[in-house]
């Protein structure tokens, strides 16, 4: 009987206690509103909305130790834990039908799904950043910025495909990933963060005043999009004589085709960067990342240079961003700041943390997860981003290490 | 010096198997000095944590510090290691100046070191832990591992070998695949050893490495040591409050009280030396 009465008082001290405080929280906010009584302001009472929120907070307080002990007894429903064949057999599955369904799917549907598919490429990118090597970064939208208006000043300028400009995306953002690597390698966590957050609204506000390069807030449009190896997709060609897509296939000419052969594009685009991330997490490189992640001292005692370890991830990171961005104005048509905000690098941060830190699958499930649920929640547009806190939240209290946590990729000794 | 890089490539056999690489050592360094330590001197602030510490070590040598507790022990580490830049006073290397040097660079010198809080890559397993360590012999460019060219595939199955012939020798097999994290505290010790091992070190600096054993597992570090020298042609700079550790390996005793050095010598010396009494135990 003991046992349950002291817990008892102490939860009804601490529900007085809590009403207190919401008390003093809603009475300003809540409580007295201001309304405009002919030329004056007055204030308005509202005191039953206070009573209600006092009222529910004591109670919550109150009844939370019981729900506590009536909830531990209920498991919450958890993924269950793959392994690493498992995730690998799990990732081949999911491409598997990712190639197959877009011929089924309706238009909007893959054009949704394309949009999933660049952030997986995003996430994977900023992965190796924040999953592996442990540094935030939170600027991600910077290089993703720099690979889209690469692709679209050079294509407006010199007139080059996209084709060629996807690896000098690629490589510009991994310059600026470098130029940024170098300041910022003496900090760590918090400062760090900052610096990154700096960098990203240091390039988008370069993106809204640079006119004559960017052309400022209305951006650049008309960007073509990418064509099929060289040959064009459009109703008619471009150039004089030339043949498109649909007049040398034989087929009628449809927007559709346009769409799947996107999807099909970012796909490839996502197992590239599926591929090249798998390799590095187990090369030397990766296992410096990660090592640095653990222990930066012990990296250091061992004569590995942090320095140049976060160089590489930091470089490494922002090329995805790069072919990320330069997809997506190809995808688009057209970039402008407006694309990429703080709440972009927030975003893909996002679909990082969910997934679940250095877990490629997770990474990917998380992106389709985020991209998608606006899609089907366009009711709630208006409170988007409260449903999005919330989940975040809710993460952090059911599953801290993401949706799939990490299975690195191991070597494992045959014993 | 070019002596010195002469004989590196005799360790270059530096698989726990491979033995006799001690005698190279001895007879073309003419200079016996692997590490000289003089004047050194670090201050934190208005704190003098060591004064005017001078020591030499030399090849094939076991040394000890030992000193009670806040004695400066742990800040001469520190800056031999190139975690400090010690205020003033040299260390030398072989005849290089290493003391300022960042301490990645000042390991790739070969002097290695391990914490006395234990320093490993927790969630990376025990294998990757020295794949890790021989980050420096496994030289793969980028495209080389992106394609996994022979000469990538090679070097790698050459570090897997040498790791998994330094678990064997530390006795660290069965728990190959571990997290290096969940392993017990003495085989973390071993484990952070042998990691300093596989980068082929010149001198293995450690750090209170019996702290938290038991008799019996400090019976075996000490066997360990002992071993690592002759087989390997080490020398040894170690801390350690373990009195009957230290008697039973080491060469030579430096110890020290407030920053400062009170004598160094062989273990029956400093066993019997009134000074080191007196330090240890107070007046009377």
């Amino acid at each position: 009987m003991t046992t349950t009465s002291i817990p008892m008082t102490q939860s009804l001290k601490n529900a007085i206690t809590a009403a207190l405080m919401t008390a003093i929280l809603t009475v300003p906010i809540l409580g007295l509103q201001l309304k405009l009584e002919g030329y004056q302001v007055v204030l308005e009472p509202h005191w039953k909305l206070v009573w209600l929120a006092v009222g529910a907070v004591f109670l919550f307080q109150l009844l939370k130790p019981l729900w506590n002990r009536a909830s531990s007894a209920i498991q919450l429903p958890g993924l269950p834990e793959l392994g690493v064949q498992q995730q690998r057999i799990t990732l081949w599955v999911l491409l598997a039908v990712g190639f197959v369904w877009p011929f089924f799917g309706s238009r909007g549907a893959v054009d949704i799904a394309t949009l999933a598919l660049i952030y997986v490429i995003l996430g994977l990118g900023l992965n190796i950043v924040v999953g592996f090597t442990g540094l935030l970064n939170l600027g991600y939208a910077g290089f993703y910025a720099i690979g889209g208006y690469t692709y679209a000043i050079l294509n407006q300028r010199y007139g080059l495909s996209f084709w060629e400009c996807l690896p000098l995306s690629a490589a510009m953002s991994a310059l600026f990933g470098l130029l940024l690597g170098f300041p910022v390698l003496r900090l760590r966590g918090d400062y760090l963060a900052i610096v990154t957050l700096g960098f990203g609204e240091i390039i988008r506000l370069l993106a809204n005043s640079l006119d004559s390069l960017t052309g400022g807030p209305d951006g650049i449009s008309s960007i073509p999009k990418p064509t099929v190896f060289g040959i064009e997709m459009a109703r008619s060609a471009s150039v004089e004589g030339a043949r498109t897509f649909h007049e040398i296939m034989g087929w009628e000419y449809s927007g559709e085709h346009m769409v799947v052969f996107l999807y099909l594009l970012a796909l490839l685009l996502v197992c590239l960067t599926l591929f090249v991330t798998n390799r590095l997490i187990r090369m030397p490189m990766g296992r410096a990342w990660e090592a640095l992640r653990e222990d930066e001292i012990a990296c250091r005692s061992l004569g590995l240079n942090p320095t140049r370890i976060k160089l590489s991830a930091f470089t490494l990171s922002s090329t995805f961003a790069g072919i990320g961005g330069a997809f997506f104005a190809a995808r688009q048509g057209l970039v402008n700041p407006e694309s990429f905000t703080f709440i972009e690098s927030a975003l893909i941060l996002a679909v990082v943390v969910l997934g679940g830190m250095g877990s490629q699958l997770g990474v990917i499930l998380a992106a389709i997860l985020l991209t998608l649920l606006p899609e089907f929640a366009r009711g709630f547009a208006e409170y988007r981003m409260l449903i999005f806190g919330l989940v975040m939240v809710l993460m952090m209290i059911w599953r801290p290490q993401g949706l799939l946590p990490a299975q690195r990729p191991q070597v494992e000794l045959p014993q | 010096m070019s002596a010195m890089n002469a004989a590196g490539p005799s360790q270059g056999a530096n698989a726990p198997s491979g033995g006799s690489a001690t005698a190279a050592g001895v007879e073309r360094g003419g200079n016996m000095t692997l590490l000289r330590v003089s004047g050194l001197q670090m201050r934190f602030g208005g704190l003098l944590a060591v004064d005017d510490v001078t020591f030499d070590v030399q090849r094939h040598e076991v040394f000890a510090i030992i000193g009670p507790n806040g004695a400066g022990k742990t800040t001469v580490f520190n800056c031999v290691g190139g975690f400090y830049r010690p205020t003033a006073g040299e260390v030398t290397l072989d005849g290089q100046a290493i003391a300022g040097l960042p301490s990645h660079q000042v390991a790739r010198k070969g002097l290695v070191r391990t914490f006395q809080n234990i320093r490993l890559f927790r969630q990376l397993t025990v294998v990757e832990n020295l794949l890790v360590a021989q980050h420096l012999q496994v030289k793969s460019g980028l495209l080389h591992g992106l394609f996994a060219t022979p000469a990538y595939r090679r070097a790698e199955r050459e570090a897997l070998e040498h790791a998994v012939s330094w678990l064997k020798r530390m006795g660290l097999s069965a728990v190959a695949n571990r997290a290096a994290g969940t392993l017990s505290y003495g085989h973390q010790r071993r484990l952070e050893i042998a990691r300093c091992m596989i980068t082929k070190p010149r001198l293995l600096m450690l750090d209170e490495p019996a702290a938290g054993l038991n008799p019996q597992e400090k019976n075996e570090l000490s066997e360990l040591i002992d071993g690592l020298r002759r087989e390997f042609g080490i020398a040894v700079l170690l801390i350690e409050h373990d009195m009957s550790l230290v008697m039973g390996v080491s060469d030579r005793i430096l110890v020290m009280e407030h920053g400062r050095p009170i004598m160094v010598g062989k273990p029956e010396e400093v066993r019997n030396d009134p000074r080191v009494i007196k330090a240890y135990l107070g007046e009377d």
